[in-house]
C-alpha cells in the first residue's frame, strides 16, 4: 500500500533545483521517486520542514548562481591572453567597501535565515501533546523495535500503528523514545525528522499523517552490526481499523490443539527467555514480542517479509537473513523446527 | 641531501651507503626533512583510505550485494574515516607547514627542531598502532578485529558490553598517541611564528599562509586536548571500571558526544585553515596581482578560529538537546558562514582584473573555489537544524562533508603539490600530467559527490552495510561508485607524475612561477639552512619589491 | 649560493620577538587547561547523579593543609627563580628544595586522603559516578604534580652538581611556569570538589 502525496510535484521541481553539477533527467513522472523521500511530507512536522527547505534551498540556490556567475565570468575574462605584454596588470590590494558590502549582506541573509529557522524549531519541539494523543514508547533494540501503547494495553514490535489525523481536528501520535542498548534514531522521512533514542537520555517526537498507507524508514544511527536492517513500518490507518488493530492486539494468544507440539518447543526451548507470548509462560523481554507475530507483514524488524519459509530459515539460521543479529540459531531438529513453525504460524 | 652546514660536493653526497643515508631520515630534526617525511607517509595511507573507500562503494553499488559482509563493511568504514582524518589529512597539512614556515618567515628551522621529529614519530606511530588492530585486536573472545564503532565512536557502543576484544582500545589508543604528536606539532608552530619570523616580518606583514597555520595550531590546541581528555575517560570506563559514558550507572551518552564534537568541529576548521593557506598563496601567484583584502582576511581567519569553537553541537541536532540549545547553534553555526564568505569573495577578487593563468595549481585552486562554495551552502542547509533532521545521519551528510574535505582540502593540497614540488624536489613536473590528473579527478569527483546528495535527500542513512531496492537509492549509488574509479585512476596519474618528474623532470632553478615570497628567494630544494643569510622584509611581498624597485609593495600596504 | 640579497640596514629596526620557551610552554598550559576543562565539566555535570554508594559531602573533608602547602610551593618557587636571576645559586638551590619537599607533602596529602576513602569508606573509581569522576580529576591534577616534581628534582640534581648558573634563569623561569599552572589548577579542582561538589 503505497501513498502518494498531493504534493508530489513540488518534490520533483525541488529536486530538479538542487542537482548542481552535471545534470540529469529525472526518473518519469508516473513513479514516486521514492518512498522515502524528504521532499513528499505526509504530516505537518515534515512539512513544516519542507517548507523551511525551499526557502533555504531558494536563498542558497540565488547565492550558488551569482557566485558562480561571477567566478565563470573572472575566469574567462581575466585570462592571460595568447598576445599577453607581459606587463603585470594593476596591483589591487584592497577596497573597503567592497568589504562592508560583502559582509553586510551575508549578515542579512544569515538573519532571514535564522529566523525563519527557529520558527520552524518551535512549530516542532514545543508542542505539547494534546489530550486525544496516541501515547506510543518506542524502545529501541539492537537491531529491532519495540512498541508499548501504554494506555491502550498494546505491546508489539518492528510495525508501529498510528491513527490517521484530520487537520481539521488533529489525532496525532507522539511517540517517547527509549533505548535499552545503544544509541538508535527514528527517521520515518515522509512523517517527521529523525530523532534519536539514547539509553538514560529519553526524546519525544511527535507526528500527525494525513494521508493512510505504509511509510517506511530505518533506524539512522550506527548501533552495530546490523544497523542496515533495522527498519521502519509505520502503518497509518483510518480510526476504525487502527481501533480494530488495537482491539486485536490485546487479546492473548489464540492456542490450538493442532499445535500443541510446536508450542511445546516452544515453551521448553530458550525461545521463552526472550520473547513474550502473552498468555502463555514466555514472557521474555530481550526479543521481540511473539504474541502476534502473524499480524505483521515482515519479519527480523523488515528484513524478510513473514512467509513460513522465511520464518523457518530465521529460527534455524538467523545469519541467513541478518548476518550479526542477536538472535541465536536454535539448532533444532528438522521435524521441531517444522512444528515450531506451525505452532508460530498460529500467533495471529 | 645533507644535514651538514657545509654543503659536500655532489659525488660524495650520491656515493653515500643507503644505510646511512636511511639513517638521515630517521635521525634528522630538519624542519625540511620532517615535513617530507609527513607527507609520504600521508600518500600512503592516502592510497590506503581509497581503497577502503572503494571497497565500500563497491558494496554499495547495488541493493543487497554482497561483496563484503556486515562485520568487514563496518570495519572499512571505521577505519576510512579515521584513516583519512587522522593519518592523511592531519599529517599532509602538518607535513606542509612544517616544511613552508620556516621558509615563508625567513627562518632557519622551527622553534623545536627535536619537539618536531618527537612528534612526526608519536603520529607515525599512532598510524600504524591503528592498523596494528587487524593483527592484534582479538582479545579474550577471539573477537576483534581493526575497530568498527566509527570514527567518532560513540558511547555506549564503544564500551565493553558492546564492544568486546580490543579493536576500540586500538582505535583509542592510536588516536590518543597521534594525538600527543599533534598538540606537539601544534606548540611548535604557534612558538615558531610568534618568535622566529625574520626582521621586519611584523605579524601584520607575513603571507597569509602563516596565519591561517597560527590559527589552525591554536586550534589544535584547543580542540585535540578535550579529544585526549574523552578518549582518556573511554579507558577508564573500560578498563578501570569507571562509569563517564556507562549509561547504566547513571552516565550520559550525550557528554560523550559533546566531547567528541567539541574536538570534532574544530577538526574539520584544523583541516580547511591550511586548504585556504594554499590557495591564498597560488591564487595570488596565477592572478599576478597580490592577495585583495588582506586585512580583512587576516580578521576573517580569526573570526573563523574563534566562531568555531562555538558550532560543535550541530552535530547533535537531532540527539534532542532541547529547543533553545538547537537554536542556539543554529545562529552559531549561521554565522561562521560570513568570514567563510568573506574569504571567497576575497578570492575571487584577487583574480578579478587579473591575468589568470591556467597551470595544474591554478586550475586546483578554480575548482576548490567553485566546491567550496557549494560546500558552504549544503553546510548552511545542514545549519538550519530541523532541514538537518532529516539530513543529519544520512548521506547528504556525507556528501557535504567529502565535498568539504575532498573537494576543497584535497584539492588545494594537490595544487600545492604541483606548486611547492619544484622548490622541494628541485625539479619541474610534467605539466599535461598535471592537467590528466586533473581533469580525471574532477570528473570522478562530481559523479560521485554531487550524486551522493541525492540518496541522502530520498532517505539514505549513513553506514549501512547494504540497503533496500524500491526506495529509489539504487541509481545514485551506482553513479556514486563509477566516480570512484576516476578519482582512482586520477591518484594513480598523480602519483605517477610525482615519481616521474622526481627522476626526469627538469631543473626548476629558484623561482619558476615568478612569486614572491621568501621561499623562492633560496635554492631549490633550500640548502639545509635555508638561507645564506637571514633576511629582513619591508612587505608582505618581499620578492615583488626586489623584482620592481620602482613600485614596491610597501608603499602601498 | 644564487640567492638574492634582501637585507636592509639592520640598525634601523629594533626587532625583539618574543622568547620561544615562553611561547611554548604558554602553548603547552593551554593545551592542558583544555584537557582539565573536559574534566572539570565532566565532575560538574555528574554532580548529584550517581545512582548509589558514598556521596561526597558524606567522605570528602576539604585538604586545607595540603593545599596551602601546594599553593606556598608557588610563592617559594618565585623566590627560587627570582634568586637564579639574581645570580644568588646558593639561595636558589634552597627555596627550590622547599618547592619539591611542598609538592611531595601535598602529594602525601592526596595518597593518603585515598588510602582513607578506598579503604575505610569504600569510595573506588568503580564504585559510582563521584567516584570515577573525583578518582579521575584529582589523580589527573595529581599525576601532572608527579611530572612537575620529576622535572624540579632533576634541576635540583643538576643544581646539586654545579651545573645550574646565572644565564640559566630564563630557562627555569618557563619550567617555574609549568608549576604554577599546577597550582592555578589545583584552585580549580578544589573549588569544584570541595566547595561546589560538596
Amino acid at each position: 500500500m503505497r501513498s502518494r502525496g498531493p504534493s508530489n510535484w513540488r518534490a520533483r521541481v525541488s529536486l530538479v533545483v538542487l542537482i548542481l553539477g552535471p545534470g540529469t533527467a529525472l526518473a518519469d513522472a508516473a513513479q514516486p521517486l521514492s518512498p522515502t523521500n524528504i521532499f513528499a511530507p505526509a504530516s505537518t512536522p515534515a512539512k513544516s520542514i519542507f517548507g523551511l527547505s525551499l526557502f533555504v534551498l531558494a536563498v542558497t540556490g540565488t547565492i550558488f548562481l551569482v557566485v558562480f556567475s561571477l567566478l565563470l565570468y573572472s575566469v574567462v575574462r581575466f585570462r592571460k591572453r595568447n598576445n599577453d605584454d607581459g606587463i603585470e596588470p594593476p596591483q589591487v590590494y584592497g577596497s573597503n567597501q567592497v568589504e562592508l558590502a560583502w559582509t553586510i549582506i551575508p549578515i542579512l541573509i544569515v538573519v532571514a535565515l535564522f529566523m525563519a529557522t527557529a520558527r520552524v524549531i518551535a512549530v516542532v519541539q514545543r508542542t505539547p501533546p494534546p489530550g486525544n494523543a496516541v501515547a506510543v514508547t518506542a524502545i529501541g533494540h539492537q537491531f529491532w523495535w519495540e512498541y508499548r501503547y501504554p494506555e491502550l494495553g498494546v505491546v508489539t514490535a518492528n510495525e508501529l500503528h498510528v491513527p490517521v489525523s484530520d487537520p481539521a481536528h488533529p489525532t496525532p501520535t507522539f511517540i517517547n523514545l527509549l533505548s535499552v542498548d545503544t544509541d538508535h534514531s527514528f527517521w520515518v522521512p515522509r512523517l517527521a525528522g529523525k530523532t534519536d533514542l539514547i539509553p538514560n537520555h529519553p526524546n519525544t517526537m511527535w507526528m500527525d499523517p494525513q494521508e493512510t498507507g505504509v511509510y517506511l524508514g530505518q533506524c539512522a544511527q550506527y548501533c552495530g552490526t546490523q544497523h542496515a536492517k533495522m527498519l521502519l513500518r509505520v502503518y497509518v490507518q483510518s480510526k476504525d481499523e487502527f481501533d480494530r488493530w488495537i482491539q486485536q492486539q490485546r487479546q492473548p494468544a489464540t492456542t490450538s490443539i493442532a499445535v500443541s507440539e510446536g508450542q511445546r518447543i516452544f515453551e521448553t526451548t530458550a525461545c521463552i527467555n526472550c520473547h513474550t507470548v502473552s498468555g502463555t509462560v514466555a514472557s521474555g523481554r530481550f526479543g521481540p514480542d511473539l504474541t502476534h507475530l502473524m499480524s505483521r507483514d515482515t519479519i527480523a524488524a523488515g528484513a524478510a517479509s513473514n512467509t513460513p519459509e522465511n520464518l523457518r530459515l530465521w529460527i534455524r539460521n538467523p545469519n541467513a537473513i541478518k548476518p550479526g543479529s542477536l538472535m541465536p540459531a536454535m539448532e533444532l531438529e528438522e521435524k521441531d523446527l517444522d512444528a515450531l513453525t506451525a505452532y508460530l504460524e498460529t500467533l495471529r | 641531501m645533507s644535514t651538514d652546514a657545509v654543503v659536500l660536493p655532489r659525488t660524495e653526497l650520491t656515493s653515500r651507503p643507503i644505510v646511512a643515508r636511511l639513517h638521515d631520515w630517521v635521525t634528522t630534526v630538519d624542519h625540511k626533512r620532517l615535513g617530507i617525511l609527513y607527507i609520504v607517509y600521508a600518500l600512503v595511507f592516502l592510497v590506503i583510505g581509497g581503497i577502503e573507500a572503494t571497497i565500500i562503494r563497491i558494496q554499495l553499488i547495488r541493493p543487497h550485494n554482497d561483496f563484503v559482509s556486515p562485520q568487514v563493511f563496518n570495519r572499512l568504514f571505521t577505519m576510512h574515516g579515521t584513516t583519512m582524518i587522522f593519518f592523511v589529512a592531519m599529517p599532509v597539512l602538518f607535513g606542509f607547514a612544517n616544511y613552508l614556515i620556516p621558509l615563508l618567515i625567513g627562518a632557519r628551522d622551527m622553534a623545536f627542531p627535536r619537539l618536531n621529529a618527537f612528534s612526526f614519530w608519536m603520529t607515525a606511530f599512532g598510524g600504524l598502532l591503528l592498523y596494528f588492530s587487524l593483527i592484534g585486536a582479538n582479545g579474550l573472545y577471539g573477537a576483534g578485529n581493526a575497530p568498527d564503532v566509527g570514527w567518532f565512536a560513540y558511547a555506549p557502543l564503544t564500551s565493553q558490553t558492546f564492544s568486546v576484544g580490543h579493536s576500540t582500545d586500538f582505535w583509542t589508543l592510536a588516536l590518543l598517541v597521534s594525538g600527543f604528536g599533534s598538540i606537539g606539532t601544534a606548540i611548535n608552530i604557534v612558538a615558531t611564528i610568534l618568535c622566529m619570523r625574520c626582521p621586519g616580518m611584523t605579524l601584520a606583514k607575513m603571507p597569509l599562509f602563516a596565519w591561517l597555520t597560527l590559527v589552525m595550531g591554536g586550534l589544535v590546541i584547543l580542540a585535540v586536548s578535550p579529544l585526549t581528555a574523552a578518549q582518556i575517560m573511554l579507558l577508564i570506563d573500560r578498563y578501570l571500571g569507571g562509569h563517564f559514558f556507562d549509561t547504566q550507572a547513571g552516565g550520559s551518552a550525550v557528554i560523550w558526544m559533546h566531547f567528541f564534537w567539541v574536538f570534532g568541529h574544530p577538526e574539520v576548521y584544523i583541516l580547511v585553515l591550511p586548504a585556504f593557506a594554499f590557495a591564498s598563496e597560488i591564487i595570488p601567484v596565477f592572478s599576478r596581482k597580490p592577495l585583495f583584502g588582506y586585512p580583512v582576511m587576516v580578521g576573517a581567519t580569526i573570526a573563523i578560529g574563534f566562531i568555531s569553537m562555538s558550532v560543535w553541537a550541530h552535530h547533535m541536532f537531532t540527539v534532542g538537546m532541547g529547543s533553545a540549545a538547537n537554536t542556539f547553534f543554529v545562529i552559531s553555526s549561521m554565522t561562521i558562514a560570513v568570514p567563510t564568505g568573506i574569504k571567497i569573495f576575497n578570492w575571487l577578487a584577487t583574480m578579478w582584473g587579473g591575468k589568470i593563468e591556467f597551470k595544474t595549481p591554478m586550475l586546483f585552486c578554480i575548482a576548490f573555489i567553485l566546491q567550496f562554495l557549494i560546500a558552504g551552502l549544503t553546510g548552511i542547509m545542514l545549519a538550519a537544524a530541523p532541514f538537518d533532521w532529516h539530513l543529519g545521519n544520512s548521506y547528504f551528510v556525507v556528501a557535504h562533508f567529502h565535498y568539504v574535505i575532498v573537494g576543497a582540502i584535497l584539492f588545494t593540497l594537490f595544487a600545492a603539490f604541483y606548486y611547492w614540488f619544484p622548490k622541494m624536489l628541485g625539479k619541474m613536473y610534467c605539466e599535461t600530467l598535471g592537467k590528466l590528473h586533473f581533469w580525471l579527478f574532477v570528473i570522478g569527483f562530481h559523479l560521485t559527490f554531487d550524486f551522493m546528495h541525492i540518496p541522502g535527500l530520498l532517505g539514505m542513512p549513513r553506514r549501512i552495510y547494504t540497503y533496500e531496492p524500491g526506495r529509489g537509492w539504487d541509481t545514485w549509488n551506482l553513479i556514486v561508485t563509477i566516480g570512484v574509479f576516476f578519482q582512482a585512476a586520477g591518484i594513480l596519474v598523480f602519483l605517477g607524475n610525482l615519481i616521474w618528474s622526481y627522476v626526469r623532470g627538469k631543473p626548476a632553478g629558484n623561482d619558476p612561477w615568478d612569486a614572491w615570497t621568501l621561499e623562492w628567494s633560496t635554492n631549490s630544494p633550500p640548502p639545509a639552512y635555508n638561507f645564506y643569510s637571514i633576511p629582513t622584509v619591508k612587505s608582505r611581498r618581499p620578492l615583488w619589491d626586489l623584482k620592481h624597485p620602482d613600485d614596491p609593495d610597501w608603499k602601498y600596504e | 649560493m644564487t640567492t638574492t640579497s634582501l637585507t636592509l640596514a639592520p640598525m634601523e629596526l629594533v626587532w625583539k620577538p618574543p622568547s620561544r620557551g615562553r611561547v611554548g610552554m604558554f602553548a603547552l598550559i593551554a593545551a592542558e587547561a583544555a584537557i582539565f576543562t573536559i574534566f572539570v565539566v565532566a565532575y560538574l555535570f555528574y554532580i548529584g547523579k550517581s545512582l548509589s554508594g558514598p556521596m561526597p559531602r558524606e567522605v570528602l573533608s576539604p585538604p586545607f593543609f595540603y593545599t596551602v602547602c601546594l599553593l606556598s610551593s608557588s610563592l617559594t618557587i618565585h623566590f627560587a627563580t627570582k634568586a637564579l636571576r639574581g645570580a644568588d645559586v646558593r639561595m636558589f638551590g634552597a627555596w627550590w628544595f622547599v618547592t619539591i619537599a611542598l609538592g611531595a607533602i601535598f602529594l602525601y596529602g592526596t595518597a593518603s586522603e585515598w588510602h582513607r576513602l578506598i579503604y575505610r569508606d569504600g569510595l573506588t573509581i568503580s564504585t559510582n559516578l563521584f567516584g570515577t569522576t573525583y578518582y579521575s580529576l584529582v589523580g589527573l591534577h595529581g599525576f601532572h604534580v608527579v611530572v612537575g616534581l620529576l622535572c624540579l628534582s632533576l634541576v635540583m640534581a643538576f643544581t646539586l652538581c654545579g651545573v645550574v648558573k646565572q644565564e640559566h634563569a630564563e630557562r627555569i623561569d618557563v619550567l617555574s611556569l609549568y608549576w604554577h599552572f599546577v597550582d592555578a589548577v589545583w584552585i580549580v579542582v578544589f573549588t569544584v570538589v570541595y566547595v561546589i561538589g560538596r
